[in-house]
């Protein structure tokens, strides 16, 4: 295939973003390759159970998203890490990992989020207490009912979850909100209700962001129906007990007095960390937003216009994102570089 | 150990800290079972904002959370001013039938007593 390079579109990652980017490019008849690191494309989406605010099986959505890349054909080169990408005489070249090049008149950035490290955050404990673990860790035990939350076959009585892991955390680095971790606590705080209805569930948070439609309504349903206990206040420290189960020490705020429950899990709500390597954002002039994600042009006019002409941003690489907000986005993104290809911008 | 008049001239203050998995926090359920809408509440405060008594230390929004941490020692104190007026259910956003909640408590330690 001999295309004129200047009319292909490289498309960085085929999580929900660069799928929902390159259905849109295929189906406006401009040719685009997708690079993808991981041996399949679906990114997060494939390590995730259950998916907010419905409740929906991720693994039904992940199958819809692979119906689209079958239906339309597309090329996604797994196994593939894209090393670098320079822009020389207008052109891309993008390189991957095996030193193979290869030129586009446009690139689209969907490298999506790495998952906050929670070891990261030493006073919970995560990688030395083995009952504390991660959102994406319940998620795989939720997968299997005969492990989930099991302690030698018997439910847990209390599990509690820590909002915030990462985000809104000045001694880490990140002040900015990942946006989605607060809507996936709530919706995992009904599945452990749901799965154990005798184990009393609390959730520790700041504040309780539920800003997308439907949000706010299961936040209710979790207190109404399954009870949920939401506790304002940071979890200060976890420490294990004899029989392995965690104390945690927060102060409810509401009250202005210290608290101290011992649980069977501790549960860290991790948040969205910058996905596109520090060595592309160098190679290519890429700018930073305050938070160290990709940033845009003009976040009112031009949002997933990137500060390189002829590089565009969808999904979670530009900032925290939803699954919709990333399909958006990503169409959004196949839209703009179109125009670009075309001179129209 | 929490007397004021200690024959040293100084004492020790009760601890104020939470411990949840000693105190009993069996009340609230009873009162959520006996009015379902306690659950909404999310502690936003307008209740204990309007409150007629709150001069006198009434809050539905403190007695609410005291009841669910199972810090019981205050509660009776405090609902002995409200007044039933029914100012706080007006307001609550999340139509928490407030009053009922404090009339059913007021039997509730009326029996346990």
């Amino acid at each position: 295939m001999s295309v004129n390079p200047k009319k292909r579109v490289a498309v960085v990652g085929a999580g929900v973003a660069g799928i929902a980017a390159a259905v849109a490019l295929k189906r406006a008849g401009v040719d685009a390759d997708v690079y993808e690191k991981e041996s399949g494309p679906g990114g997060h989406l494939t390590r995730w159970h259950a998916l907010f605010p419905g409740r929906e099986n991720a693994a039904t959505v992940l199958q819809g998203f692979l119906n689209e890349v079958k239906e339309n054909r597309l090329d996604i080169r797994t196994g593939t890490l894209v090393t670098d990408i320079r822009k020389e005489n207008g052109l891309f070249r993008v390189t991957t990992g095996s030193g193979e090049c290869s030129e586009y008149g446009a690139v689209l950035l969907a490298n999506g989020f790495r998952l906050f490290d929670a070891a990261r955050k030493e006073e919970y404990g995560y990688g030395i207490y083995p009952r504390v673990i991660t959102s994406p860790d319940l998620e795989k035990r939720m997968e299997d009912p005969a492990t989930g939350l099991l302690i030698h076959n018997q439910a847990p009585k209390k599990v509690a979850f820590v909002h915030c892991v990462g985000s809104r955390d000045a001694k880490v680095g990140n002040r900015y909100c990942s946006k989605v971790c607060c809507i996936s606590g709530v919706k995992q705080a009904i599945a452990v209700r749901e799965q154990y209805p005798s184990c009393e569930v609390m959730n520790f948070y700041m504040d309780l962001r539920m800003f997308g439609s439907g949000f706010e309504e299961l936040y209710q349903e979790a207190q109404e129906k399954y009870g949920i206990n939401f506790i304002r206040g940071r979890v200060s420290e976890a420490a294990p007990t004899l029989d392995g189960s965690i104390q945690v020490k927060a102060e409810d705020t509401l009250l202005g007095c210290p608290l101290k429950v011992t649980v069977d899990w501790l549960i860290l709500l991790v948040g969205m960390e910058p996905g596109i390597p520090g060595s592309l954002h160098d190679s290519l002039g890429l700018e930073r937003d305050d938070a160290g994600f990709a940033g845009c042009r003009n976040k009112f006019l031009l949002p997933g216009y990137s500060s390189v002409d002829g590089l565009f941003l969808a999904g979670a690489c530009a900032g925290p994102a939803t699954i919709p907000d990333s399909v958006n986005q990503g169409r959004a993104a196949a839209l703009s570089a179109i125009h670009y290809l075309n001179g129209k911008v | 150990m929490n007397g004021k008049n200690d024959k040293w001239g100084f004492h020790t203050e009760k601890s104020n800290l939470i411990t949840l998995d000693s105190n009993d926090r069996s009340l609230v359920n009873i009162l959520a079972e006996q009015v379902p809408s306690l659950n909404s509440c999310f502690f936003c405060g307008s209740c204990g904002a309007t409150c007629t008594a709150s001069d006198d230390g009434m809050n539905f929004r403190l007695v609410h959370l005291l009841l669910r941490r199972g810090e019981l020692q205050t509660v009776n104190k405090i609902i002995r001013s409200c007044l039933l007026c029914g100012k706080c259910t007006l307001v609550c956003p999340r139509n928490v039938d407030t009053r009922a909640v404090i009339y059913n408590l007021k039997i509730l330690i009326h029996e346990l007593h």
